[in-house]
């Protein structure tokens, strides 16, 4: 019977992060619309787009192959899953060993991979340019996302994201330079690996600065509505993560009963919604970068990374 | 008893040899020598299994009266021999079934099927020498063999310079190596392993034979600056030589290594568990960062491995760094993420050899910037190549992932370890790590996308044809084990228990009894990973999200030239090239490491030619290291080419003043 | 409490690594002036903490000088310099930024390495702002090293004397005369290399040291 109640409430977490994913991006372009003093697109466009793609007819080039058509939905699995791996309203869910940080960071790396071959595949020059700048801003947040886990799991003594949100809850942890260093380190990575400016611009169509829009500039109909709820999931999964390992507070113990997941449910919508607010300030006031700026960027975030591993050092000896 | 079934089937496969010596040119030769072949490797597969599974009952030991008349041979089965013997005989199988379909294709049998066995022999004999005399002959048996497969076409521009290079750094491992057991035997001069087992080198003594066993054995294994032959031998040779030599020629390398280092060493110090995943961890930032400026397919996969072997030594590094500070349970975690990623790369390696193989019998080609569309003419190849180019990659669910996962749980125990210098280190090498493992992603994007993907740049890309069914199906062997190793790893963790207990004295927690087939390595509370759940997740969230979508919303498709911005169909020159894809990366690294240029050649305003982008790349080791030594040694040669003209009367000058120092010391001996 | 005040002491150092590292990644002599000050501001707040936690109230006074001199009076300085010499453009590292900042971490994990094991027997306090502090003097050295220009080697030298105070705190019983006349002889120091500045631009139109080495006279 345990066992069961377990299942309910995993699946609820995947389903609740499926659910607010869009509504998190609507509200960053609503609030980002009206920094511009405009009004903006509804809250809830984004999923009126996914329902209207899913409903069109799918355009292949003459060249598309098999990789083409199955890349979006694998895209979409690995993103949902790693989504749902991440505690957002409740820690020790059944399936939450199933996966540590790295993994997570993983999965990630194969829905990169996938839609990196994804873009090589219809054999244009524009999706040569998207997989092979995704690859290189790939090749440097990832390290630095890796060096991150590495000081929270030696903070921690362990890597799963459970263990390591309820550490950060606990007494022994205090304010410390690594856990501020490591903080910024994640937003850097957070914001390149979502294509959000400065590292590359979510609604743009130049050339010259696409990233993740050049790799699918060859789809279309359901599956790009599935690539674009791949990406709206990968912005959730960044902001939970940032948001249950530096945020902790509120979230529900497995087995606390459904009033506490409630509860903790509402504490989440009200952190997403604070990511989503910061998120929408931060990219109006900042310009986007060049290309090659760009490892400068995520180079300072890998230094800070290591740097946070290596100021771990100082406060352990004592 | 397993010993003796294995030593019968190395004794046929040198028979085959032999007879393939006689009778290669005759028309059925090549089949029934990859039958015979496929066939012993694949018992000896099995005896190596189950003497792995069951050691005890097993192993043995056993002395032949062959070779140096008061030493004889010592062979010996134990947990560490059964285990790269698995490694050995799975590539060796799966080399030699794909050989029944790819040998067709050759054009000189004579030069290869003589060797091939020969080659299959010396590696499984390598594995099971128990002294030092046995080990050095077979491991130059089996290097003369490959060798000889390596100049098999030697006709070929660039392949005798390899053959060159090849022997030449092979003989100066085998006489680092030489020295190695030299100093090990000591004294006394006793050169079995049992012997070497019982006396304790002292740390000065220690120190040199690590060295030697990292000169000796590195060279073979590919480990940097020692390297530089790999990428020019390994493609040299025909395809499936290639897999057998970058995935399981390397091993064997690394199993001498194991062997000396862990077994007949005795107790590390710290300094070596600096040393070993010191050099590791540059290995495979450099190997990867060269493969990802070649666009030659083979020569490409040549330069992953050494990555991988800079992975492998990472952990090896680290399990010496724990031993020496009694930390046996991290010993075994390090020591088992090294042996796994072993067992991963030697199986994935071999899958991707195979697939370049296949490639270039259809198409003649090795370079990928004459490639592209392949997918659509040679689709099983293309399955199996990505399978394979995924695992290598390290992305969940296949096997390359365990293994690193694996590994840097292993680097984040290091915070216990008492020596500062080691606490700082192995974080930097840990960064090293993520850094190779994405590179390799971004490499193996290239490679495939370029391959296969995109459309055809050349007429031999646009009319290939699929390869034949022996080998589609040795490459789809491999990569059912490719996933079998990342869903199922605890089988694989508990197999390799008997070989961490011998060589570190612990082991990892059983795995087998675990909920639902995770694997934890340390502790539940710390650390888990389950490969099968996340392969179910991922496969029913596609297909539910492909049933849903096809079933409720829409499934219609119209083919239809490709968008590309509104640009006209443009032709396959447009698109991205092998060279354009590792640009970016090019300029983040490779300005510092390779002093990479990019100039263009402009035409004035009115001419008409096209432009030219030229790529400047300098091999910085090449330059630091073997240019010079070159000169060195040819400046030496000069010097000492006067010795060849001298009078009679010289000589004999020499030979007298030779017998006087001798008499001298001699005296003053006394 | 106490824990909270090691806490806070220990972000107040770590974060004057953290600046040192910012002043490494600048480009641009606006942006270096700018991040020294808050190089002096971190110093003077962290100095400001340790008078507190150690009661020490003429610690105060150095923390207002730090303050007052460095976070105020010499960037507003520097500010004018670069605008009466006409100097308004990037800084170019010797070794690109990404070698330099390689280097830095490096240096931090150098200093951690020889510090905390020589100071075994001291205060936990103590031996972080000890390790803290060399870090941030061999960052400012490397500053110095690897920037062509003249203002930004200036800002390296004055970071090293911040990385002093921090270590000078950290120990207790510091007297005041010292924090007076080392600041002092820093403020001469910086008139000295601003009439040298001055000097240098009238003369050669630059001030990139490189055109003086072309000077020097052993040089036919």
């Amino acid at each position: 019977m345990a066992i069961v109640v377990d299942l309910v409430v995993q699946l609820g977490q995947m389903l609740v992060v499926l659910a607010l994913a869009p509504l998190l991006t609507g509200f960053v372009r609503k609030l980002k619309a009206h920094l511009l003093r405009r009004q903006g697109p509804p809250l809830v466009q984004p999923y009126r787009d996914l329902l209207r793609l899913l409903r069109k007819e799918v355009v292949l080039a003459h060249s598309a192959s098999w990789v083409f058509r199955i890349a979006p939905y694998l895209v979409f699995a690995a993103t949902w899953v790693a989504a749902a791996l991440v505690p957002t309203f409740a820690t020790g869910l059944l399936f939450s060993y199933a996966a540590d940080m790295i993994a997570i960071v993983a999965l990630l790396g194969s829905a990169r991979f996938m839609l990196a071959l994804a873009g090589l595949d219809v054999g244009t020059s524009f999706g040569g340019i998207g997989s092979s700048r995704e690859m290189m801003i790939a090749s440097l947040a990832e390290p630095a996302m890796l060096m991150v886990v590495f000081t929270l799991s030696l903070l921690a003594g362990s890597t799963q994201l459970s263990s390591i949100a309820a550490s950060m809850q606990g007494p022994d942890v205090g304010l410390r330079v690594s856990l501020a260093l490591a903080l910024i380190g994640l937003l850097m990575v957070a914001i390149a690996e979502n294509a959000r400016i400065p590292v590359d611009n979510p609604a743009t169509h130049l050339e010259l600065t696409m990233v993740h829009e050049a790799m699918i500039l060859e789809y279309s109909g359901r599956h790009l509505a599935l690539i674009e709820v791949a990406s709206y999931l990968k912005l959730l999964l960044y902001v939970s993560v940032i948001a249950c390992v530096f945020f902790p507070w509120g979230i529900a113990v497995s087995g606390q009963g459904a009033a506490a997941y409630l509860a903790a449910v509402v504490v989440y919508v009200v952190k997403l919604a604070a990511g989503g607010f910061l998120l929408a300030i931060f990219e109006t006031a900042i310009a986007k970068m060049r290309v090659f700026r760009v490892p400068d960027f995520l180079g300072a975030a890998l230094m800070l990374g290591f740097l946070a591993v290596l100021l771990l050092f100082v406060t352990r000896a004592g | 008893m397993g010993l003796q079934g294995l030593l019968w089937c190395i004794a046929l496969l040198l028979g085959t040899s032999l007879a393939a010596a006689a009778a290669g040119r005759h028309r059925r030769a090549g089949t029934l020598v990859y039958a015979v072949a496929l066939g012993t490797t694949t018992v000896a597969l099995v005896i190596a299994g189950a003497s792995l599974l069951a050691v005890g009952s097993l192993g043995g030991a056993l002395q032949l009266p062959i070779g140096l008349p008061w030493l004889g041979a010592h062979f010996r089965l134990d947990a560490l021999a059964a285990f790269f013997l698995v490694v050995v005989n799975l590539g060796g199988a799966t080399a030699s079934l794909y050989g029944l379909g790819y040998g067709k294709h050759e054009q000189a049998p004579g030069r290869v099927l003589p060797f091939f066995p020969a080659f299959l022999a010396g590696m499984n004999l390598v594995v099971l020498a128990d002294d030092a005399f046995t080990f050095l002959f077979t491991w130059e048996f089996m290097s003369l063999s490959s060798w000889a497969l390596v100049m098999a076409h030697h006709r070929e521009r660039g392949n005798a310079a390899a053959g060159y290079l090849y022997l030449l750094m092979a003989s100066f491992g085998t006489l680092a190596l030489l020295l190695a057991f030299g100093l090990l035997a000591g004294p006394g001069g006793g050169y079995a392993f049992s012997a070497i087992r019982a006396t304790l080198p002292s740390a000065l003594v220690g120190g040199v034979v690590l060295a030697l066993a990292l000169i000796g054995a590195g060279s073979k294994a590919g480990l940097v600056p020692l390297h530089v032959w790999l990428p020019l031998a390994h493609p040299a040779a025909p395809s499936h030589v290639s897999a057998l030599m970058s995935g399981v020629m390397t091993k064997v390398a690394v199993y001498g290594f194991v062997r000396i280092v862990f077994d007949l060493l005795g107790p590390p110090h710290w300094w070596w568990g600096a040393l070993v995943p010191l050099l590791g961890g540059v290995t495979a930032l450099l190997g990867v960062l060269y493969a990802l400026m070649e666009h030659d397919l083979k020569r490409l996969l040549a330069y992953h491995t050494v990555e991988n072997i800079g992975i492998i030594f990472i952990g090896l590094g680290l399990a010496l760094a724990f031993r020496a500070s009694d930390m046996q349970g991290a010993a075994a975690l390090a020591l088992t993420a090294a042996l796994l990623h072993v067992f991963n790369h030697s199986v994935f390696k071999s899958l991707l050899f195979f697939g370049a193989g296949a490639v270039l019998a259809a198409t003649g080609e090795r370079d990928m910037e004459r490639l592209g569309g392949l997918i659509h003419r040679m689709p099983l190849t293309a399955l199996a190549f990505l399978i394979g180019s995924a695992a290598i990659s390290a992305l969940p669910p296949f096997n390359g992932f365990v293994s690193e996962w694996l590994t840097f749980q292993a680097i984040l125990l290091s915070p216990n370890l008492p020596q500062w210098l080691l606490k700082f280190l192995v974080p930097a090498i840990g960064a090293l790590l993520a850094l190779s493992a994405v590179l390799a992603a971004a490499c193996f994007v290239k490679a495939f996308g370029i391959t296969f993907l995109g459309r055809p740049r050349t007429d031999v890309a646009h009319d290939a044809v699929e390869t034949d069914s022996w080998s589609i199906a040795a490459m789809f062997i491999l990569a059912a084990f490719c996933l079998l190793a990342g869903i199922l790893p605890g089988y694989f963790i508990d197999a390799l228990a008997p070989v961490s207990e011998a060589l570190t004295g612990a082991r990892l927690p059983r795995q087998n009894e675990l909920d639902w087939l995770t694997i934890v390595p340390i502790g539940q509370s710390r650390s888990s990973y389950n490969g099968l759940l996340l392969f179910l997740f991922i496969a029913l969230a596609a297909l539910l999200a492909a049933e849903a979508i096809h079933r409720w919303a829409s499934d219609a498709v119209r083919r239809a030239p490709p968008w590309d911005c509104g640009f006209p169909d443009a032709s396959p020159i447009t698109q991205y090239t092998a060279g354009s894809f590792s640009q970016p990366i090019r300029r983040v690294f490779g300005t510092v490491l390779f002093r990479a240029r990019e100039e263009v050649d402009m035409p004035p305003p009115g001419d008409a030619r096209a432009a030219r982008l030229h790529v400047r790349l300098h091999d910085v080791l090449w330059d630091t290291f073997y240019l010079p030594t070159a000169k060195l040694v040819e400046f030496t040669a000069e010097r000492f080419n006067k010795v060849q003209f001298l009078t009679i009367r010289a000589y004999l000058t020499l030979v007298f003043a030779a017998l006087v120092v001798l008499l001298m010391v001699l005296a003053v001996w006394q | 409490m106490d824990r909270l005040a090691l806490d806070v002491a220990h972000l107040f150092a770590g974060g004057l690594v953290l600046v040192s590292f910012m002043l490494l990644y600048q480009d641009r002599m606006t942006g270096l002036v700018n991040n020294f000050a808050l190089h002096a501001l971190v110093v003077s707040f962290s100095v400001a903490w340790q008078a507190y936690i150690q009661q020490a109230p003429h610690l105060y006074i150095t923390a207002a000088i730090a303050l007052v001199v460095k976070a105020v009076v010499i960037p507003v300085a520097l500010h004018r310099i670069v605008v009466r010499l006409g100097i308004h453009r990037t800084i170019e590292p010797v070794v690109g930024i990404g070698l330099t900042m390689l280097a830095g971490i490096g240096l931090v994990a150098l200093s951690i390495m020889v510090m905390l094991p020589i100071t075994a027997e001291a205060g936990t306090l103590a031996r972080e702002d000890l390790a803290f502090a060399l870090s941030v003097i061999l960052l400012g050295l490397l500053m110095m090293v690897s920037r062509h220009n003249a203002v930004s080697q200036v800002i390296g030298f004055m970071s090293i004397e911040n990385g002093l105070i921090l270590a000078a705190t950290g120990a207790k019983g510091m007297p005041l005369v010292v924090e007076i006349s080392v600041a002092f002889s820093i403020l001469i120091a910086l008139i000295v290399i601003g009439i040298f500045l001055f000097r240098i631009r009238e003369r050669f139109d630059t001030v990139d040291i490189h055109v003086l080495h072309e000077h020097r006279g052993e040089r036919p």
